[in-house]
């Protein structure tokens, strides 16, 4: 009889920036069942943005995870100005979307790079990351910020970009896409690289979609599903073409994944070139209505949706987050059943687990 | 470059998150890839507490992984150092309302070093991580005992780091 062994996975562990606790439960070197067990990070987030001001939880916002800031609080500031019927300048709008893309540009190399780690390619970790300095040196030229950039406000964006910071924009992004085919290349050509990552973690497009995969996960499933394709912010004038995969598995996830950076460079140099003249942000009045509005926007791993009840006061009533990573572990857990253990953390780390947005 | 301290080891890192936002993890992790380069100090980023000599915590302590957080610190070899990353390492920072957050790492174990910043900033963090070898060594030839001196690192973003000390001074 072969006897079964459960395994801790987490929250302290060296491939797993991030404290997720599995239980993986093992036959041999095969995996039975996984069981999460979250918690590690609940900060209590929602209470304390009903604690404080309106306009304070924009930074409250800013913080539910460090990697995606800004579109957190790009989304709280979308929902807010929806609730309060404010029509933001187009300027702010074109802002916004640079500065979004910027981060799903370095949410992605980092992922891809912690990918790379995780099968224990530290040559590439490195390589990918210090590509992605350049990345976050636009975002701190442009907004005094390296991580959490603090420039969303409600009615707008606080800061501009200038004719000349456009031009440093662009010529950051040539240096960026020059590098990028061959790294790219190694993480999608190379032999080895591909036999720990072709047919690993499959999630078929029907389970995909009864287990409500968002974002990448989705679409390497073969979902088309990216709420860009619904033109919020400037994102209709865009010209923006979904990047979709097929098979499901890490390879395909992965390959989402460099075809999005793409994407994104695409996008800003757009944005930069049709981006109007005008003011970037209009004095918003009063409070929210006792009203309620569902924000939704789509981050680098999938759909966010805020949830935000106002009262009348300077406080909200709800703010209830639902991160696409919350939306992602069944996906998660489906895949981990049935796997070898030395493949947990590239499954693992393929879905993009961000667990500070998770438990908030 | 006058005041890089001089080491006779190399001190191993090891890394916890604790309640962060990801915002001071990604830039820790920063500090380790090659535009910050931590590793020609010698120092090296390890998964295993039981080979480290610096423990770097970010964000704050809540009721869940206080208890892992000891359990890092415990498997640990003597002497050792703690580096609180960031202010929510120090005081709690945005969140320390929440009513999950016990406060900073400070309340669970003591803590060498605090780098303020919300998220620090990469120069920030080698600074407390190079001050925390400095420590390291005077533990190491007896001359400080365990977190007695608390040290505060300089940081070019004005943060209210003196806060953090009183506070954690007031509850301790």
């Amino acid at each position: 009889m072969i006897r079964r062994n459960t395994i801790p996975f987490g929250p302290q562990h060296p491939v797993l920036p991030e404290p997720i606790q599995l239980h993986l439960v093992m036959e041999n070197e095969k995996i039975i069942q996984a069981l999460p067990a979250v918690g590690y990070v609940h900060r209590g987030l929602e209470k304390i943005a009903e604690k404080k001001d309106f306009i304070q939880d924009v930074y409250l916002a800013e913080r539910i995870c460090g990697i995606c800031s800004f579109m957190h609080s790009q989304n709280y500031c979308q929902g807010i100005e929806e609730l309060m019927k404010v029509q933001i300048p187009d300027r702010a709008k074109y802002l916004r979307v640079i500065w979004a893309e910027t981060h799903r540009i370095h949410s992605h190399l980092l992922i891809l790079g912690l990918l790379a780690d995780a099968f224990g390619f530290e040559n590439l970790f490195m390589r990918l990351w210090k590509v992605r300095e350049q990345i976050l040196n636009i975002m701190e030229k442009t907004t005094g910020a390296r991580v959490i950039l603090g420039v969303c406000a409600i009615g707008g964006v606080k800061r501009d970009i200038t004719p000349e910071l456009g031009e440093y924009v662009l010529r950051e992004l040539d240096s960026v896409e020059k590098q990028l085919p061959e790294l790219m290349d190694s993480l999608l050509k190379d032999y080895s690289v591909k036999q720990r990552l072709v047919g690993v973690g499959v999630l078929p497009k029907d389970k995909a979609h009864e287990l409500g995969a968002v974002g990448p996960v989705a679409r390497a499933s073969g979902l088309r599903m990216d709420l860009r394709e619904t033109g919020y912010a400037a994102y209709g004038d865009l010209d923006f073409k979904m990047v979709v995969g097929e098979a499901g598995d890490c390879y395909d996830r992965t390959m989402v994944r460099v075809k999005e950076l793409y994407t994104s460079l695409d996008l800003i140099r757009t944005a930069l070139k049709r981006m109007p003249q005008g003011p970037i942000s209009v004095a918003v009045k009063g409070s929210p209505p006792a009203d309620e509005v569902l924000a939704r926007i789509e981050q680098p791993r999938g759909e966010l949706n805020f949830y935000i009840r106002g009262n009348g006061t300077r406080n909200l009533e709800r703010f209830r987050v639902r991160t696409p990573t919350f939306a992602n572990l069944p996906a998660l857990l489906h895949q981990l059943t049935g796997c070898e253990l030395a493949d947990v953390p590239v499954i693992a780390i393929c879905i993009d687990p961000c667990i500070s947005c998770t438990e908030r | 470059m006058t005041d890089v301290p001089k080491f006779n080891k190399s001190p191993w890192v090891v890394h916890f998150n604790c309640n962060s936002c990801n915002g001071c993890d990604i830039e820790f992790l920063a500090c380790l890839t090659p535009l910050y380069d931590l590793e020609r100090f010698g120092i090296l980023h390890v998964g295993n507490p039981k080979h480290a000599d610096v423990l770097v915590v970010t964000g704050s302590v809540n009721h869940r992984n206080s208890r892992v957080l000891k359990n890092v610190y415990d498997q640990m070899p003597e002497p050792k150092v703690v580096v609180a990353m960031g202010v929510c390492a120090s005081t709690g920072g945005i969140f320390a309302d929440g009513y999950n957050v016990l406060g900073g790492v400070d309340k669970v174990i003591p803590v060498d070093v605090f780098v303020p910043g919300c998220p620090a900033r990469p120069e920030a963090m080698i600074d407390g991580v190079l001050k925390g070898a400095q420590i390291l060594e005077a533990k190491h030839s007896g001359k400080t005992p365990l977190a007695e001196k608390n040290v505060i690192t300089r940081t070019p973003t004005p943060v209210a780091a003196p806060a953090a000390q009183e506070k954690g001074a007031s509850h301790a």
